[in-house]
This record gives C-alpha cells, sequence and structure tokens, in this order.
C-alpha cells in the first residue's frame, strides 16, 4: 500500500511528518513509530515554536497590568478562547473556561456543579467504560452526598446498552456524564441520542470529551450538552492546557471552585464579590503559554480540516484491522460499528506487558495495561490489561505494516 | 546446582551468561526461556499478601527458611516478568538471609537490564528485589532472637 501519501490530495503525509520533529528519532535503533496517540499526541513545529515565541516576545501577566506587554498577552489569551469557543460551536466567550485539561475540568463540575445539585438518596450516571477521570469524581461525590452511581452498561462490543440507560434515568437522576470516544476502546458513543433522553428527564450532562477533540468536529449547540471538557495535549497542543465549556445558565449558577486573584471583582476584609464568567473560574495566574497555543493547536487542526482527519484515520484504521485479521490469534477488545481509530488488543495468551516490551524493542510505542479504565478491563472484560495501538494522521500505512510483522514477532517468541 | 556459588560469583555467572548475546531481542529470547523454566509458585500464594506492589504484570512471591539458608518461590502473568525474577531467584535463593539483606545485585547494570526498562518498569523491578531483602531482613531478625 502507498506508504507516502493519503489518497486525499489535500493532505500531503510526507510533508506534514516534516512538522513533527519527534517523528524522525530512533528508539532502540529504528525510526520511532508512534501508535500512544490516545495518551497524548505528537507536537508540529507550528505549536512548539509558538511556545518559545510566547516567551520570547510578549511574557507578561494576563489582564492585569496597564503596560503593553501585559495587553498584548490578554490579547492573545482572549483570543485563543475565542479559537476554542469556535472549535466547539460555544455560544459565547464566557462559556470557555481554561483548565489543566479534562481531568481539572471533569473535578471543577462534580466539585462545584455536582455537590450543588447532587443530594442524599439522589443519582448518578455514568457508564461502564469511563476513564477514572470521569469516574472516581463521581464516586467521591456520591460517597460524600449519600448519593447511588450508576453504571451504563457495555455489551460485549463494548458498545453502551442505550436500552437499559432508558430503563436507569428517572426522577431521582441528577446528573450525567459520559465518555465522548472511549480512550480504551475507540468506541464512539451516542451521545446526542443520550443527551435528548436526559432532557426530557430534566437531567444535565457532562461529556468528557478528550478523545473526541483530536478526531471530530464537536459542535456543542448541536449536541447541547450541558458541559465538555478536553485537553490540549491530546490534539497536537501543549500539556497542562485544557478547556471546560458550559452552559451560561450553569457556569452563573456555580460557586467557584477555587479562589484567588484574577476571579475576584471586588475583596474587602469581610466579603468578596466574584468576577463575571468564565474568570470566575480561573483562579490565580493561569498557564499563559498553554492557553495561547491550544488555539495555535486549533488553527492546525482547521489547516488540516476535520475530514481529511477523519478520513485519513479511517484508512489507518482499516488497513490496521485488515493487518490484524491476517496476524491470527489477535482478540480485538472494541470492536463498535461507530469506533474512532484505535485498537485495544490482546494476542490469545500473552501478557500485554509482554507483548508491549518486545515492540518497544522495536522502536514501536504503543500502551499496555488498563488505560485508566481498570475497572472496564479487569471487571467487565475480565483481562490482565490490553495492548493499545492509537493512530493519528501522521502514522504511515508502512509503520502499520512494522507493527503488524512486530505483533508475529512477539507471537513466535512467546507461543 | 549453584548453592556452593557466593552470590557476587552467581552474578558474575548470569554477566557472563548475558555477554553471549550481541542485542537485546536476543537477551529477552534468554529471559523468555528462564521465564518459561521458572517453577510455578503454589496457587495457595497467589494473593495480596505475596503480590509484589508496584508491577504492570501481577507478581507473587514467597520465601522459605530451610537449613539457615532462604529460598524464595516467585510467579507471574507476564513470561518476561518471570525470566527477571528467575534471575534474581537464581542469585538470591539458597542464601544466609544476612549475605541477601547486603546483595548490591550489581548484575542487573552490566546485562543492561535496568538501563534498558523504562522506569515504569524499572520501578517494578526495584518492587520485587525490595520484597526479597524484606523476606531476609525479616528472617535475619528471627536469627539473631
Amino acid at each position: 500500500m502507498d506508504t507516502q501519501t493519503s489518497n486525499i490530495e489535500t493532505i500531503d503525509i510526507t510533508k506534514l511528518r516534516e512538522e513533527f520533529p519527534i517523528l524522525s528519532r530512533k528508539i532502540s535503533g529504528e525510526p520511532i513509530a508512534y501508535f500512544d496517540n490516545a495518551a497524548t499526541s505528537q507536537k508540529p513545529l507550528s505549536v512548539i515554536n509558538a511556545i518559545s515565541e510566547y516567551y520570547e516576545t510578549i511574557n507578561s501577566n494576563v489582564h492585569r497590568g496597564i503596560h503593553t506587554l501585559s495587553e498584548e498577552a490578554t490579547e492573545a489569551y482572549e483570543n485563543s478562547r475565542e479559537k476554542a469557543r469556535k472549535f466547539i460551536n460555544a455560544q459565547n466567550t464566557g462559556e470557555i473556561v481554561f483548565v489543566k485539561g479534562t481531568t481539572e475540568g471533569i473535578n471543577l463540575v462534580a466539585s462545584s456543579f455536582g455537590s450543588k445539585v447532587v443530594g442524599e438518596g439522589d443519582e448518578v450516571i455514568i457508564s461502564e467504560m469511563e476513564h477514572h477521570s470521569n469516574l472516581v469524581p463521581w464516586q467521591k461525590l456520591c460517597e460524600s452526598k449519600n448519593a447511588k452511581l450508576k453504571f451504563i452498561p457495555v455489551n460485549d462490543k463494548g458498545e453502551l446498552i442505550t436500552d437499559e440507560f432508558r430503563k436507569m434515568i428517572n426522577e431521582k437522576t441528577k446528573l450525567i456524564s459520559l465518555v465522548y470516544i472511549s480512550n480504551s476502546l475507540g468506541t464512539v458513543n451516542p451521545v446526542s441520542e443520550i443527551i435528548e433522553t436526559a432532557h426530557s428527564f430534566n437531567v444535565p450532562v457532562v461529556l468528557d470529551a478528550a478523545q473526541a477533540a483530536p478526531h471530530m468536529k464537536i459542535d456543542v449547540q448541536k449536541l447541547d450538552c450541558d458541559f465538555l471538557a478536553f485537553s490540549g495535549h491530546k490534539m497536537y497542543g501543549p500539556t497542562g492546557i485544557g478547556i471546560l465549556f458550559g452552559k451560561e445558565k450553569h457556569l452563573e449558577s456555580m460557586p467557584p471552585y477555587q479562589y484567588g486573584g484574577e476571579m475576584i471583582k471586588s475583596v474587602t476584609y469581610d466579603k468578596t464579590v466574584f468576577n463575571v464568567l468564565p474568570y470566575k473560574f480561573e483562579a490565580g495566574t493561569p498557564n499563559i503559554a498553554g492557553a495561547i497555543v491550544l488555539g495555535t493547536a486549533v488553527d492546525f487542526i482547521e489547516r488540516l480540516g476535520h475530514e481529511n482527519i477523519h478520513n485519513r484515520e479511517m484508512q489507518l484504521l482499516t488497513y490496521a484491522n485488515q493487518l490484524f485479521g491476517e496476524i491470527g490469534d489477535i482478540r480485538i477488545i472494541g470492536t463498535a460499528e461507530n469506533k474512532t481509530c484505535l485498537i485495544s488488543f490482546i494476542i490469545n495468551g500473552i501478557h500485554p506487558y509482554d507483548t508491549g516490551s518486545i515492540l518497544d524493542n522495536l522502536g514501536i510505542a504503543v500502551r499496555t495495561g488498563f488505560h485508566c479504565t481498570q475497572p472496564l478491563i479487569e471487571q467487565r472484560f475480565r483481562l490482565p490489561g490490553t495492548v493499545r495501538a492509537s493512530f493519528a494522521f501522521y502514522n504511515t500505512f508502512e509503520e502499520i505494516d512494522r507493527l503488524a510483522a512486530g505483533l508475529s514477532k512477539v507471537k513466535s517468541m512467546f507461543l | 546446582m549453584t548453592e556452593s556459588k557466593t552470590i557476587s560469583q552467581r552474578e558474575d555467572q548470569i554477566v557472563d551468561d548475558f555477554s553471549l548475546f550481541d542485542d537485546w531481542m536476543s537477551k529477552y529470547e534468554y529471559i523468555i526461556e528462564l521465564g518459561k523454566k521458572l517453577p510455578l509458585i503454589d496457587e495457595n500464594y497467589k494473593n495480596e499478601l505475596y503480590e509484589v506492589k508496584g508491577c504492570q504484570s501481577k507478581v507473587w512471591l514467597n520465601a522459605e527458611m530451610k537449613d539457615g539458608m532462604l529460598y524464595y518461590k516467585a510467579d507471574s502473568d507476564a513470561i518476561i516478568t518471570k525470566g527477571i525474577i528467575s534471575l534474581l531467584i537464581e542469585v538470591l535463593s539458597g542464601n544466609k538471609p544476612e549475605e541477601i539483606k547486603n546483595a548490591e545485585m550489581d548484575f542487573l547494570n552490566k546485562i543492561g537490564l535496568k538501563e534498558h526498562l523504562s522506569p515504569n518498569r524499572a520501578n517494578g523491578l526495584n518492587a520485587m528485589i525490595n520484597k526479597m531483602k524484606n523476606f531476609a531482613i525479616k528472617y535475619s531478625g528471627e536469627n539473631v532472637n
């Protein structure tokens, strides 16, 4: 198969790969084949350069100084917020809160909104396929409120059983929090359908969009979700920055998550008046460089185009599925109809750790273990872990050939 | 049998064995062979009490004293891990607890194993060594009393 270009003329993969310096590194003497994109994506030069450019030219604290640098930094910071707003089609920038990442976004909602709306005897619904970051905050909230946490079950293909969801939602349900795309199975969940049902019971819905942001166009107005969180580093941006979207009416009603500078309007020794949205939720000096460069990552994705990225990634997935089928003895965990470009699997009879160790030795980066979804892998699928190869548009068919050859080698070594 | 050799002699033997391989794939193949040959631990010991924490794969380890010497048995659900434990047992098993306590385990650096493992996996290796040494500390205490 053609290793150089995708059949979409607008993407020249060879040229694009040159924008990612790390992809030319060697590991164990081999060119790296990076298949751990669901954990974090690699960064293009535009993103890498924008970080130094910020520190070299406009580094200054935002929303404070009267001086030029501070004004320039503030403008760049707020421009980036506007880019993020457009990226997910939120109504206004007051609904776009800069956070450390998806995890902080969800914790903010659980702590500030969850504490307010969930009481004793109430119920919160999540699913069996949640990442720990969308499970533990709700588990702790429910423990502290004496509320019940319910899980939408997952079928053997790794899809949500939505019939069960319709049976479990009731007048006690106060909140639903759901992963948009599963990080360990690849399943794209029918979130619109779930949101519609939830809203018919007046239940707000939080979406964990960490895996969705790099792979598909997100439209929060069309989805009508109440909250949505994603991370910059999984979408070619820097670590330590992400976005929490919240509908204005919810954010207005919520108490601040943290207290400090930036988030106040006025302070006396007796009383504090909080700042307007979204600043109410941005206490302290934020990750200014990260926030600005998140905008650069958005630019990068939009330059490529969501459709081009999607088409390329589906070609890679189809090719990998075909090769995996030819190798034999591979059990794929997560075979949903609607799936993103990752394959979670085990080679029958071989521990994921063993497979991952050998692949690493061949310069192939995969993730092994529970992928922060321990209950799903261990309790639901009864496995000691899986191997996960997660693709990005910059992966090549040749790299997938190497992965397949690596898996055949693993089979010959252990079986 | 290796019982008559000192810990450092046994370490040297392993360093010698590994010097025969010129790349890491061959070293892995050797470790996998050792892993497949490691005697199994009794199912009774496959519980939390005997589990080594900090490994990506499950590891269980037990030690018993016999005639003043400490003998280890271990198991793992991953073969490479078993192979690595097999090396540790080869070096430490059948020695006096005091000797085990003070063993430097230099051979792991000499064969390049520590350097080759990611920090994540090196943590697991250290956890195994610590668990083995803890048994030695426990039993050397009993000897003193």
